[in-house]
């Protein structure tokens, strides 16, 4: 076989992926569509450009006058509180409900209404719950925590039972077989299997939290969300920047903490 | 020979180790114990909280279906496109940094670090206080809303697209470096394939979490269904509001359907 021949019967190495391209340019078209479904033009833009510098001059410098800041510690302090109760609750909520959504350990007829009450905690944004709370319980920080403790169970629940669904069930059996009661299968054999994902689970849930609970404010449901809204909606745009430094500020604390805890317990 | 070498007491963890978990359980315990004595929580709100509930879902009842084509359904697909656009807008914005955080594109430790900086402050405002920002310099409506969704998956993307980037094998790429090709072909052909399952997750991934954001970016001012909420609330017609939340849940379920479907096709 001559050379030529070679190359004629090797296909070439890079072919064209046609629905790649079909789905690439279909993107594209999709992308022009909704800009000028939603009106985003380009004067509006500049027009924004222009606005956003007045807006971050009218931030400058941020305020630190005594008495907002007094005011501003107080919301961060009830931020902190709703998200360490919200976070406790949740995480001793989970625990049980993660166990009966598990379908490896429980009947159907109680993993599936359990299920059902995962997704539907999971389903709404926190705020939106926090509207329903704010509704039931009045304003301030009961609301945030019941609203928060809501999207809590609704994600450690969730992951904590199919981490527990992928447990190796030979250790299970082993402990039953022993005649184990079933509070002592759990506590043997189940729960040092999944243990150290449901502590990840927990950090990340808490960190998720103290973010949360930064906004649930902005529907009446305490913390510091609703003194940054009040700031936001009297053009009070100097205190505005000095709570948003001091939530990033928090934030930033609070990922330190959670990557002390996680070589804890690596 | 004495019997101290085997007498020994054998512990799991090294002393520093004992006391730090110890201070840990201590400040959690203190922490909620602490909060749980100082939150401010009026007990008379909650003698009728039942009473509140019970009258929340009466006014709820019957849920106002006719409302839907003339108040909900634009403010429902518009509430779509923002998460949509705004999605695509973040993946175009977080390529180049994904490209900049990861070290073995960019062997650069102050680009690496510069890029990740601004991942993490993307990342650390919540998408509402994007929107306030976004309504404060581009006026209520969906633009605000979709720079908004934006500014917050950016941080989200490059963080993880720059991981995925991380984790490629280098052989392709030096295998096509030694052919002598171009910077673009070494990405296109080289990384591309490598990170191209993780791209696609990451953004339905993260579409998926825009949905269900975008519904309440409208409390701020900043576009979509949370306006019409927003509205219906101020109003107290509840039985409006049952119906904008029975059109996000079925919205949420839908796109999460949707994001399960496409990526057991592609990926």
């Amino acid at each position: 076989m001559s050379p030529n021949q070679i190359a004629q019967a090797r296909p070439p190495a890079f072919l064209p992926n046609w629905p790649a391209r079909f789905a690439w340019l279909a993107l594209a078209a999709y992308t022009v569509y909704a800009t000028s479904i939603l009106n985003v033009t380009w004067d509006r833009f500049v027009l924004g450009l222009g606005n956003g510098v007045r807006f971050i001059g009218r931030m400058l410098p941020p305020d630190t006058a005594a008495d907002k800041m007094a005011l501003m510690a107080r919301g961060l302090y009830e931020t902190v509180e709703i998200a360490v109760i919200a976070s406790a609750l949740g995480i001793l909520l989970s625990l049980p409900i993660g166990l009966f959504a598990a379908r490896n350990l429980m009947p159907p007829w109680i993993t599936w209404p359990m299920r059902l009450f995962i997704a539907l905690c999971r389903s709404f944004h926190q705020v939106i719950i926090a509207i329903l709370f704010v509704k039931a319980v009045g304003f301030g920080a009961l609301a945030g925590i019941l609203a928060l403790t809501v999207a809590s169970i609704g994600f450690i629940a969730k992951l904590f039972a199919e981490a527990i669904e992928e447990i190796s069930l030979k250790q299970v059996e082993a402990i039953r077989a022993t005649g184990a009661s079933f509070m002592n299968v759990i506590s043997y054999g189940v729960m040092p299997q999944v243990l150290n994902r449901f502590v990840g689970f927990a950090t990340y849930q808490f960190d998720s939290n103290l973010r949360n609970s930064t906004m649930v404010g902005i529907v009446g449901a305490g913390g510091i969300g609703g003194t940054m809204f009040a700031a936001f909606q009297k053009f009070d745009y100097d205190y505005l920047l000095t709570i948003l430094l001091a939530i990033i500020a928090m934030i930033m604390v609070s990922e330190a903490l959670q990557n002390w805890i996680k070589k804890l317990y690596q | 020979m004495t019997t101290a070498a085997i007498d020994r007491e054998w512990r799991r963890y090294t002393p520093g180790q004992r006391r730090a978990r110890f201070a840990l359980y201590f400040g959690l315990v203190f922490a909620v114990v602490v909060s749980l004595r100082t939150v401010q929580i009026i007990p008379e709100f909650l003698y009728d909280a039942h009473e509140q509930m019970a009258d929340l879902f009466k006014r709820m009842w019957p849920i106002a279906w006719s409302y839907y084509p003339g108040g909900v359904h634009d403010a429902l697909i518009e509430t779509l496109h923002i998460a949509t656009l705004g999605t695509i807008l973040a993946i175009f914005m977080a390529l180049p940094l994904g490209l900049l955080a990861a070290n073995n594109i960019t062997p650069n430790a102050w680009l690496n670090y510069f890029a990740k900086l601004m991942l993490v402050s993307s990342r650390s405002v919540n998408s509402l206080v994007w929107a306030l920002l976004f309504v404060a310099i581009f006026g209520p409506g969906a633009l605000a809303g979709t720079m908004a969704i934006a500014f917050r998956s950016i941080g989200f993307v490059g963080k993880l697209f720059g991981e995925a980037l991380e984790e490629t094998r280098p052989g392709p790429i030096e295998a096509l470096k030694a052919a002598g090709a171009p910077w673009p072909s070494i990405f296109i052909k080289g990384y591309w394939p490598q990170v191209e399952p993780a791209f696609w997750a990451i953004a339905l991934f993260r579409w998926d979490i825009s949905v269900r954001e975008s519904a309440v970016l409208g409390l701020v001012g900043a576009g979509g269904i949370g306006m019409a909420i927003n509205a219906a609330m101020d109003l107290f017609q509840w039985e409006r509001v049952a119906l904008m939340l029975v059109a996000i849940f079925t919205v949420v379920i839908a796109a999460e359907v949707a994001v399960t479907f496409i990526r057991k096709k592609i990926i």
